[in-house]
């Protein structure tokens, strides 16, 4: 039971972060139906520039996290603006290609500027680790800390899309762009939008990632982009509060896993669960199935 | 130097026909399945280990590499096939990670990271292809072949099928296409090249570990297609080309460091550039006609 327990908890660290990554995909997927493949890249990114910012320069941690926030939205809504927003009306193929390239360039960029080796990112003072045991269970208080902040990122979206006026927006151009565009709505700042808060939603994921394991190496945002992918369609692609649900549940079912299978299988669960997703219930746990049209 | 020139020469042959494979499923068909690599990497093993492991002959080998890889890719096409377009791209590039799992954990077969040492080159009627020049010739005698396989496909009542699930799969089905059966026999006809170019692989190098069967060679081989142009026979023997050749030169221009980061970089970016430049990619949708071009007086023609 206890061996539960404690995998449910270290489940729920990495599942929250996960849901972070998952968000940008389904706000992205939602409105322009395309898998940005670059989205692990931008929380590699975050996790960088918030190792760059704390360990090189040495500034303190929260101001560390709004600068990575405000740097990763930044790169985002560039990257769109450079290699997807040229192909918004060409074939589907086009802004997949490009993604792969984006995130290949973007992933080698960092190996070239910071070396393919791990790089440690210690702890700064203020959240200096405790761990504390709970019968039996073991908890640190970084791992509290994550899961706050996400689940406050979480409720804070979730009322950003709900209950103001760029949210309505955003939902309208999920249902039709072209209706939208027509209705006033400015479809190119909605895009911007949705790729700066996506960005810097995964580029806090990184950061929070990167000092739990003590580490940023280039290749971090590779497996983490297509779990947090399988994540989004697990939710049901698309949809916000399904990304969430999708990103904890991938994470619970890794570390589940990995204790009671192999840790060698932990990679392999989230793939199993995609193949079987796909096959059986494509719309995931919250989606609505459609038909194609033709 | 001639050494060097045939071993480029060889990589180029070996990565036209992975290039080609890519072809018929993303640029005759309009698949977005990038699995390339994992195919690649059943052909070498399979060839390899019937070497090494039972004495069978390459040529033997090879033929299994290709049916075995064709196979799998059938299954794979099998089971992923009713995915839309972008579920398809992520469960073929999941197979890659997939496939280079099991050969890194299946260590009574593969001998996992160690990799399998010692494979054979071929030989036919006692003459060994041992020297690189011969290999090389051996290479391009399958690139020639293949190339006219592809040729004939393209033009054949399937390759037509091909075409137009790609401008318009209702249109397609409405024609009375069975597109379902006719994607799955694509993937596995660019699986079944894959499988040759593996065991080509295998016998040249002598030694194959997992690594070489990365996503990051399924990208290369995505970029190769990409680049030379997407549904051209030339366009995949030019991508292939241009690709192999152009590390080289940075080699020779004295870059150092991590060659394969900035090797890296320039893919990255040609896959961006190409798609937003020049989408149909070098030379398009037109393939090297010799026969026409003797009689015609022409080079290129239209497919």
């Amino acid at each position: 039971m206890n061996e539960f327990l404690q995998q449910m908890v270290n489940g729920i660290t990495v599942g929250s972060v996960y849901a972070l990554i998952a968000l940008g995909y389904t706000m992205v997927y939602g409105i322009l139906m395309f898998i940005n493949f670059a989205h692990g890249e931008i929380y590699m990114a975050g996790a960088f520039i918030g190792w760059f910012l704390m360990t090189k320069l040495g500034l303190p941690f929260l101001p560390s996290l709004l600068a990575t926030v405000a740097l990763v939205s930044f790169l985002g809504v560039m990257i769109e603006k450079a290699a997807y927003r040229p192909l918004r009306y060409a074939s589907r193929l086009g802004p997949l290609i490009t993604a792969i390239g984006v995130s290949i360039f973007v992933q080698n960029l960092a190996a070239a500027i910071f070396g393919t080796d791990p790089r440690p990112f210690p702890l700064p003072a203020v959240l200096q680790r405790n761990v504390y045991e709970i019968r039996g269970v073991i908890v640190d208080n970084l791992q509290v800390y994550i899961l706050v902040l996400s689940l406050t990122i979480m409720v804070g979206l979730d009322f950003y899309v709900n209950h103001t006026r760029m949210g309505k927006a955003m939902r309208a151009a999920k249902i039709n762009k072209q209706v939208a565009s027509l209705m006033g709505i400015n479809l190119d700042t909605v895009i911007s939008l949705v790729f700066a808060i996506g960005s810097g939603i995964a580029g806090i994921g990184g950061f929070m990632i990167g000092l739990y394991y003590n580490a940023v190496y280039p290749t971090m945002g590779f497996m983490p982009g297509l779990v947090a992918f399988t994540a989004a369609v697990l939710g049901g692609i698309g949809n916000i509060r399904g990304a969430m649900i999708g990103g904890m549940l991938i994470g619970i079912l890794e570390n589940l896993g990995a204790g009671y299978i192999s840790t060698g299988f932990k990679q392999g669960i989230a793939f199993f669960v995609l193949i079987f997703l796909l096959l059986f219930r494509q719309e995931g746990i919250l989606g609505k199935a459609e038909r194609e049209k033709v | 130097m001639e050494a060097y020139v045939a071993h480029l020469l060889i990589l180029i042959g070996i990565y036209a026909i992975l290039t080609m494979g890519q072809n018929i499923i993303l640029g005759y068909t309009g698949l977005f399945g990038i699995a390339q690599a994992a195919f690649y990497g059943i052909g070498a093993y399979t060839t390899a280990l019937l070497a090494l492991r039972m004495g069978i002959p390459f040529w033997v080998g090879i033929v299994a590499a290709a049916f075995i890889a064709g196979f799998m890719g059938w299954i794979l096409g099998l089971c992923t096939m009713r995915l839309g377009g972008d579920y398809f791209c992520i469960a073929t590039l999941g197979f890659v990670v997939i496939i280079q799992q099991v050969f890194l954990n299946w260590e009574n077969l593969t001998r996992g990271p160690m990799g399998l040492p010692g494979i054979p080159r071929p030989h036919v009627f006692g003459y060994f292809f041992d020297s690189r020049l011969s290999f090389c010739i051996l290479v391009w005698a399958f690139v020639f072949i293949l190339c006219v396989v592809m040729n004939n496909i393209a033009g054949s009542r399937v390759g037509r099928a091909f075409k137009a699930i790609r401008d318009n799969e209702a249109a397609a089905l409405a024609m009375g296409v069975n597109t379902l059966r006719v994607k799955i026999l694509s993937v596995a006809l660019g699986s079944f090249y894959a499988g040759i170019a593996g065991g080509l692989f295998a016998s040249y190098t002598g030694y194959i570990d997992p690594s070489s069967f990365s996503v990051m060679e399924t990208i290369i081989i995505l970029c190769m297609a990409v680049l030379g142009g997407m549904g051209s026979i030339t366009g995949s023997i030019l991508g292939a080309a241009v690709l192999i050749v152009m590390p080289e030169l940075l080699r020779l221009a004295g870059v150092t460091g991590s060659l394969s980061v900035y090797r890296q970089i320039i893919y990255g970016m040609l896959l961006v550039f190409v798609i937003l430049m020049r989408p149909q990619g070098i030379i398009g949708k037109v393939e090297f006609r010799p026969i026409a071009a003797i009689k015609e007086g022409r080079l290129f023609r239209a497919v």
